[in-house]
């Protein structure tokens, strides 16, 4: 007999072993949900988790208030679909609260603020473990985080301290004020993410998939006309066949020029892409080190 | 596909970054912007090649002191596999780092510096593979280049590795002649060394035969979460959720609950899709069971005639990874499967010196790094098999009671 799995499928029970886990050993987990394609995964596998029974923990929503209108439409019916509990922590509150302040400039990007609204909502709902659907192929920094990631009581990630983490026993243990990331996709690349969502046939955004749009390009980054940025001197919005291949504040998310309009062309796409995915984002430009510095300040 | 997870330890300037850096580049795993990165940083330090190493590196205080020091994990994949690559440091005082990376890997890389053979680190890296229980390994004997490709040179490194090995439990060793600077028999085949007869590198990774290495005899099945919809269509359902550990389940199985002690026989293994027929390591499932038992957490469910040991003094081969060294009689937590515990080291029965391979006695203090025989007691009986046969029930990590540490990693003997 031979006892084998798909690679897919190893993945898989991992992935729900370790959302199990987080149920087990916390008091208070919760599922960071932005509406993009790691985090439905992550929600899809949370169900899986827990059937015949509901997700036993909320879904959280950092929103930043830069959406695309589709996010929102589509993250409201995914989530009632599955009977889960959403719970939307505002950026543009924290904004009013005085507790974040806006960016200057013609494309404020609320990505940075999102660690404020973020670590308030786990600190007002006293959520002790929040489950998130990075994936350590993103991003260099990435590489080397656990899957469950400890968090001092400021947010914090400390890279050199990390605790080892060896087979399949995880460490939740904590003391008052701390919390874990816990990060079930670690081991999942962006084509297995897309691989997984094809099998499983999981409904996504059309956001996704190739179609047409009017969009500026600001510097070599493909942006969508959206309510929050405005027109620099010498730019146009111009109308061309794109999609996204991450689902981020709309300010800086960048589309790419794309006809692929199933996950099959998708794959195809990106099995011949150059381009890392985060490379379509203007805010790890910034610096070789931008990611690190952003995880460390408690960024997701 | 399959997959397959190893990992890569050699000590400084043996070459593994530049190897990982091959593999990723020569998988077309590099992508354009990443490339544009190592260019842009490789141009800034006035380095006069493209530094893959410098794709492997991933914390900034490293890329500043231009060393490895955690356990980072790659991903590339070609038609046939998908890797996964836990990249450790070599050094000593990384010890705990490799004990970690290895402790899910199918197979070690060792690498070895054609020019230098066998050296101290290639007994440690090789020594915490065999204590992992690693069951491949993929001796590659690097810089061969440096040494003109000569198979003489080759066959005395592999001869003196032989040597040593013997004393190893790794069932499984190839050796492979490579450079991966120029790409030698990394992911395709040298014309430089036609004496090879062997298979490149990429090529041995994507074949070599996995299967076997999880236990699909000894049933084991460590419950993880009870699942209670109690809504009205499961009024009743109540499912034991967890990850099969070894063996083979089936719907019909009679099965033994620990440490109740009472049996019955598995009714369903549920899944959204609908029933399976069977469920095996490293399966995530649930199951429902005929008979209404009080089961939770920790419990394991086993079959009658296998039975895991229920014990609670236990010797085992203890890593310590904390700066704070062991404390003589200390108390410390321990989780085993979904188990969780207290226990006491009673004994520090003897070390290991890791590069000599000798035993230490009468030195009954253990630090960062140390790997020594221990013996505990725990506060509720494990139930454990010993870590060469299945890896799952057979491991343990020990936890500080103030700090929550992880400070050590053990397997049961
Ligand atoms: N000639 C030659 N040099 C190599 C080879 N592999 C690595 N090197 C060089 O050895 C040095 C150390 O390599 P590196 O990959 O940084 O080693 P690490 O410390 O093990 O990661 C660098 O200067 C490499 O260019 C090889 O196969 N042949």
């Amino acid at each position: 007999m031979d006892y084998r799995l798909s690679q897919l499928k190893q993945l898989e029970a991992e992935a729900i072993y370790v959302i199990r886990e987080t149920a087990a050993q916390f008091e208070r987990p919760v599922l960071l949900f932005s509406g993009g394609k790691d985090s439905i995964t992550l929600a899809w596998l949370a169900r899986k988790a827990f059937w015949p029974a509901k997700i036993p923990f909320p879904m959280m929503h950092v929103d930043t208030g830069h959406n695309f209108e589709e996010t929102i439409a589509f993250r409201d019916k995914f989530l009632s679909d599955m009977g889960a509990r959403l719970i939307v922590a505002s950026v543009q509150d924290s904004i009013d609260q005085g507790k974040a302040q806006e960016e200057k400039g013609p494309n404020p990007s609320r990505n940075a603020l999102q660690s404020i609204t973020l670590l308030d909502g786990i600190e007002q709902n006293k959520f002790d473990a929040a489950l998130g659907g990075a994936r350590r192929d993103e991003e260099k920094a990435r590489a080397k985080e656990r899957f469950f990631s400890h968090r001092d009581d400021f947010g914090q990630w400390e890279p050199k301290n990390q605790r080892p983490e060896l087979w399949d026993l995880f460490n939740g243990y904590k003391h008052k004020g701390e919390h874990f990331r816990v990060f079930p996709l670690s081991n999942w690349t962006e084509l297995d993410v897309w691989m997984y969502l094809h099998e499983e046939n999981v409904p996504l955004p059309n956001l996704y998939f190739a179609h047409k749009r009017n969009v500026v390009n600001r510097d070599g980054v493909l942006l969508a006309e959206n309510p929050f940025i405005s027109l620099m001197k010498g730019e146009a919005y111009e109308e061309r066949m794109i999609r996204f291949r991450t689902i981020g504040d709309a300010t800086c998310t960048g589309a790419v020029e794309s006809e692929a309009d199933t996950i099959p062309l998708i794959i195809d796409e990106i099995a011949t892409t150059r381009t890392t995915e985060r490379g379509g984002r203007a805010d790890d430009k910034r610096s070789d080190s931008a990611m690190e510095d952003r995880k460390k300040a408690g960024y997701f | 596909m399959d997959l397959l997870r190893f990992s890569t330890a050699g000590s400084v300037d043996d070459g593994k970054s530049t190897l990982i850096g091959r593999l990723l580049y020569d998988t077309k795993t590099v992508f354009q912007d990443q490339l544009d990165d190592i260019e842009r940083t490789s141009a800034a330090r006035g380095d006069d090649y493209l530094d893959l190493a410098l794709l492997t590196d991933g914390l900034k205080a490293e890329r500043e002191q231009g060393i490895t020091i955690d356990v980072a994990y790659r991903y590339f994949a070609t038609p046939r596999r998908k890797f996964i690559l836990a990249d450790t440091p070599g050094h000593i005082q990384y010890t705990r780092n490799m004990v970690t990376g290895a402790s899910t890997v199918n197979l070690a890389i060792i690498l070895i510096d054609a020019r230098h053979g066998v050296v101290e680190q290639t007994r440690r890296h090789s020594f915490i593979a065999s204590l992992l229980g690693i069951k491949h390994l993929a001796v590659c004997v690097n810089k061969m280049d440096l040494v003109d490709y000569s198979e003489a040179q080759f066959r005395k490194v592999v001869e003196e590795y032989e040597k040593f090995a013997s004393k190893l439990q790794i069932p499984d060793i190839r050796y492979i002649p490579i450079s991966a600077l120029r790409g030698d028999n990394v992911v395709d085949k040298s014309d430089s060394m036609p004496w090879y007869e062997g298979s490149a590198l990429l090529y041995t990774l994507e074949t070599v035969h996995v299967g076997n290495d999880l236990n699909h005899v000894d049933s084991r099945f460590p419950v993880q979460y009870v699942i209670r919809p109690q809504s009205d269509e499961y009024p009743d359902y109540r499912g034991y959720a967890g990850r099969v550990s070894g063996g083979v389940f089936k719907p019909g199985d009679e099965v033994v609950v620990l440490p109740s002690g009472f049996t019955s026989k598995i009714k369903s293994i549920d899944t959204p899709e609908g029933p399976l027929t069977e469920a095996y390591a490293p399966m995530s499932v649930t199951m429902t069971l005929e008979d209404n038992i009080d089961i939770s957490r920790g419990d394991m469910i086993a079959k009658p005639d296998n039975q895991p040991r229920m014990t609670q003094d236990i010797d085992l081969m203890l890593c310590w990874m904390n700066d704070k060294p062991l404390q003589p009689n200390g108390k410390y937590r321990i989780k085993h499967t979904s188990r969780d515990a207290r226990c006491v080291v009673k004994e520090v029965k003897y070390k290991v010196d890791i590069n000599s391979l000798h035993r230490v006695e009468g030195d009954a203090s253990m630090g960062l790094n140390d790997i020594g025989r221990v013996h505990i007691r725990t506060t509720v009986p494990l139930f454990n098999d010993p870590y060469t046969r299945n890896r799952g029930t057979g491991s343990v990590i020990l936890i500080d009671e103030f700090t929550n540490e992880t400070v050590a990693a053990g397997m049961i003997l």
